[in-house]
């Protein structure tokens, strides 16, 4: 930190406030459509928000372009509203100057990985402390209704009357396949496990990615509807958690083998299989990751929510700082003086 | 024998041979031995953007040429007095550049069959007449470099790779030049293999002995120091003197200094000067592609650093768009452009200026950006603390144009103290009360700078469109049309910030030859030349090209004829026709090549002689 972002910094005093959900609201009228999954987000981390007890003023949330991109505008934090695919960009660079700050990014499954889907994969595997919220709709919201890097083959939309040819990302996979530490998923018609996933994002040290299944209820409407709707929800959806065997129906009645590699559903009810023969969900796997990541995919398995992988490495901006006080610790300050007058030097006189 | 010494004012040196031969070396040491001497110079390093083209081809040609005397020099010379050519190829290459009656000091082993049917001689120059006019001193360079090593028991390929400190050591017997300061850098360069080393040097001295004892060469030139003025000197490149002004911009701002950028020729070095520099606490962050280094700066600039993004016309082409958020944001962002050959990847090895009116004009919507150009090597140091200047005193991005000529080429620097330079810091805001995001300075137009961590000033800002002061998101008809006004009023108003433009000679007369960037040094001295020949002719030199300094126009009016002679179609030209109204006359050459000065010579002549055309 320069000594003049310190001199502002460090003369503020943080109020040792307790915050609560009101201390996030903006003056901006939200402007998502009625109905919108991203109202629900917004809910869900502005009322987790206050429990971290973190400086408000250290808080930034930075964007892209896209619905979900507006999200900073409805925060009462320091946010950036960036250019399209660039707020992985954005934020890496804030990061690096200001470590202490806590750094979200916003973002959709168009700004995320289709425009931005290089600087997502390189925010990942650099590992920097920021928190990612990708809002999958598997939809262009903000143009109307164009398909979007999740959309499944043969979707249906403005610009793709005949259905898409285009094969999806599995975000998850994707995000793991980029060296992505903290990767997990959760939606937005359930608040409390959105809440819990969050938070373990924001405790995590280095890049957090959620994949959060958002409705689009204008160009996407229940897309999801099978793992967020209470008929459908728990016979479609498996709930990851740590050391916990992956059970899931209704009755729970139902778990999760692993025959080899292939994680196949078995019956808890027949006496073939107990709950002692299921996979235990180990979050610092990471090969297990990938097998639960490709569940994802395969439409005779429940859909996995929850954390996929929770490991740790070092984070760049760390890495950053340490080059630079190793060598002043060596060399000392730099001195511009000396700088100019290092190498060869002459005089005329 | 009997060796004469003569004295000269000035001479130009081309070292030519493979890419793989060490001449860029090879040139750098005869440069800074120079400078160490006391003689003012200039040099162009040319070499191709293969990095080890195919061994004695035409194309794989590298070359150097440095320019002294103990006059002022401001160009590295049109052609050149002495060429060394390693081989055939670069003997064809370069034999166009060298005076009538110059010298070739030939290395024969580059000449025989194998190279001569590369470079597409059908007989050997050295042995039939084709060089009559020039004085051809035939050495068997690779023959005496592995004799002087013969008992070091080293490969042939280390052998091989001494051979241009050979023709080093020659050349510095003929010029006088003592041999220590390479024999230094010889030294600290391979301390950790000190057989390299001592190879090395022993070819070095070797062929300095050569040279005195052989009758090859009977002349040594003696080359007085110049004139320059006194102080402490040292050699510098345009990107070395662009590394070195972003420290002194960031410490004389008080701000941490943060690079965003992408590898690109010909602006990597300003990167790689930069990551050496952590003890002032340089962040240099190597991004995926130019739009992630743009953005990242940006994000930086947000939290208060100051923030560069580095890179060449290719990589602006990418960052355009990132620049209009820096301008809806108003953060200040220095982003430099060392231009080379385009379009697309064009030139990456050579020198242009047709990124102008990228600079200027190349955004969506109207997105004014201020821009200043280098004029020397040097004068990037100070051209990139002008722009850090005005970024952070108007909060804007600010566009520092150098080439592929300045990046490279060096020259003497009076080395400034850094108490001369200005205090640039900005004030961040810290006051919480009545704190608006787009409230402006009244004599600047800047918003003010309030970054994270300070208590009471969250705020959100992005590339929508804002509402005049509040910067709330805002679509308002008559409110874009007043932002619009005010973002460009913020950029014109810096016109009463910045110097006059001088002219140098009358202030009024025949013709003014109007110039920008790196053409200075030989604009400045065709004009020079006329002007002692008895011509009316006066040179003005932009650095300030948006906006322009507030007496150019005045200025343009005072002389019957104004010639814009630019290594692009006449961009510059543009603009100041459709500011002004002046029916200037262009010189235009695209070569990838800087202008000579005998061709702008040729042209102020024949405008004073009445073709206007």
């Amino acid at each position: 930190m320069s000594n003049l972002v310190e001199e502002v910094v460090t003369k503020s005093t943080t109020p040792n406030s307790k915050y609560t959900f009101k201390d996030f609201q903006t003056d901006q009228d939200v402007r998502w459509c009625p109905g919108c999954g991203d109202y629900s987000i917004l809910a869900q981390v502005q009322r987790i928000i206050p429990d971290f007890n973190f400086p408000r003023e250290k808080t930034v949330f930075v964007s892209g372009i896209g619905c979900s991109s507006r999200f900073p505008y409805y925060m009462e934090t320091y946010g950036v509203h960036g250019i399209h695919g660039r707020a992985t960009a954005i934020a890496s660079g804030l990061k690096m100057a200001r470590p202490e700050l806590q750094v979200w990014v916003v973002t959709g499954d168009g700004d995320g990985l289709s425009i931005g889907g290089n600087h997502l994969i390189h925010l990942l595997r650099r590992n920097l402390d920021i928190n990612i919220l990708l809002f999958n709709n598997q939809i262009y919201g903000l143009t109307k209704g164009q398909y979007s890097p999740t959309s499944e083959f043969g979707k249906v939309t403005k610009s793709t009357p005949q259905g898409s040819i285009d094969n999806p990302f599995n975000p998850i996979a994707l995000a793991l396949g980029a060296s992505g530490n903290f990767v997990a998923r959760t939606m937005d018609r359930d608040p409390k496990h959105m809440q819990t996933i969050i938070k373990r994002a924001v405790e995590h040290k280095g890049t957090s990615f959620i994949e959060i299944y958002q409705n689009c209820n204008v160009f996407n409407d229940g897309a999801f509807f099978t793992f967020t709707e209470k008929e459908t929800k728990e016979d479609n959806v498996v709930f990851l958690e740590h050391g916990k065997p992956l059970v899931f129906g209704k009755e729970k009645n139902k778990g999760i083998r692993l025959d080899g590699f292939t994680p196949k559903v078995v019956s808890l009810a027949d006496g073939k299989f107990s709950v002692n023969d299921l996979l235990i969900h180990n979050e610092n796997d990471s090969t297990l990751a990938f097998i639960l990541a490709n569940m994802t995919t395969n439409p005779e398995l429940p859909r996995p929510m929850g954390i996929f992988l929770d490991s740790s490495d070092h984070c760049y901006e760390v890495e950053m700082q340490k080059q630079i006080e190793n060598v002043i610790q060596k060399k000392g300050r730099g001195n511009l003086e000396k700088l100019l007058n290092s190498g060869d030097t002459w005089f005329i006189n | 024998m009997n060796k004469t010494d003569k004295k000269l004012k000035e001479v130009t040196i081309r070292f030519a041979g493979d890419s793989g031969d060490g001449m860029q070396i090879t040139g750098t040491q005869f440069t800074n031995t120079t400078a160490f001497m006391g003689n003012d110079l200039s040099t162009f390093p040319d070499y191709p953007a293969e990095i080890r083209a195919p061994q004695g081809t035409l194309f794989g040609v590298s070359g150097f040429q440095i320019h002294f005397g103990s006059t002022e020099i401001n160009t590295p010379g049109d052609n050149c007095d002495v060429l060394v050519a390693m081989n055939a190829a670069a003997l064809k290459v370069n034999l166009r550049g060298l005076i009538p009656g110059g010298s070739i000091i030939a290395n024969t082993d580059g000449f025989i069959d194998k190279n001569l049917k590369l470079a597409g001689y059908t007989s050997n120059p050295l042995k039939d007449d084709s060089l009559n006019q020039f004085k051809v001193y035939q050495v068997d360079i690779t023959k005496l470099t592995s004799l002087a090593l013969q008992d070091m028991n080293l490969s042939n390929k280390i052998v091989d790779r001494t051979k241009n400190f050979f023709a080093l050591g020659m050349m510095y017997w003929m010029y006088n030049r003592p041999l220590e300061n390479s024999i230094k850098w010889v030294e600290k360069k391979f301390k950790s293999k000190p057989e390299i080393a001592e190879a090395n040097i022993r070819v070095l001295k070797s062929g300095w002995n050569y040279a005195e004892t052989t009758e090859i060469f009977t002349v040594k030139y003696t080359i007085e120091p110049a004139a320059l003025p006194k102080g402490k000197y040292r050699n510098i490149t345009g990107n070395s003197a662009t590394a070195m002004g972003l420290v002194a911009a960031a410490e004389k701002a008080n701000l941490e200094l943060f690079l965003g950028t992408y590898p690109i020729t010909p602006a990597s070095d300003i990167l790689h000067e930069l990551s050496m520099f952590k003890e002032f606490g340089v962040k240099t962050f190597q991004a995926e592609d130019e739009i992630a280094g743009v953005t990242a700066a940006i994000g930086a600039s947000f939290g208060g650093s100051l923030a560069v993004t580095t890179t060449s016309g290719p990589g602006i082409a990418l960052k355009t768009e990132a620049i209009g958020l820096a301008v809806m944001v108003e953060l200040p962002l220095i982003i430099i452009n060392v231009q080379r050959g385009g379009p697309s990847t064009g030139l990456p090895t050579k020198t242009e200026q047709a990124d102008l009116l990228q600079a200027v004009y190349g955004r969506n919507g109207e997105a004014p950006v201020p821009v200043i150009a280098a004029s020397t090597p040097g004068d990037c140091f100070y051209t990139v603390f002008e722009a850090a200047r005005i970024a952070i005193k108007y909060m804007t991005p600010v566009f520092c144009l150098t080439d592929g000529y300045l990046a490279n080429g060096s020259e003497p620097w009076l080395i400034p103290n850094p108490n001369d330079l200005p205090d640039i810091s900005p004030k961040f805001r810290t006051d919480p009360n009545n704190y608006l995001p787009y409230l402006r300075n009244a004599q600047t137009l800047a918003r003010e700078w309030a970054i994270p961590g300070t208590p009471g000033l969250e705020h959100r800002i992005g590339g929508l469109e804002k509402e005049d002061i509040t910067g709330n998101i805002n679509y308002e008809p008559e409110n874009h049309d007043k932002m619009v006004r005010l973002r460009a009023q913020k950029i014109e108003g810096i016109a009463n910030d910045i110097p006059l433009a001088q002219v140098h000679g009358d202030e009024k007369g025949d013709l003014l030859v109007v110039g920008w960037g790196g053409t200075f040094g030989a604009i400045r001295t065709a004009v020079d030349k006329t002007r002692a020949k008895g011509n009316s002719v006066s040179h003005l030199h932009l650095k300030y090209i948006n906006p322009f300094p507030k007496n150019l126009g005045e200025i343009l009016y005072n002389f019957k004829n104004v010639l814009i002679p630019e290594i692009n179609l006449g961009q510059l030209n543009k603009i100041i026709r459709a500011k002004y109204l002046v029916p200037t006359i262009g010189y235009n050459v695209v070569k990838g090549l800087p202008f000579t000065t005998i061709e702008l010579e040729n042209k102020i002549e024949s405008i004073l002689n009445g073709d206007t055309k």
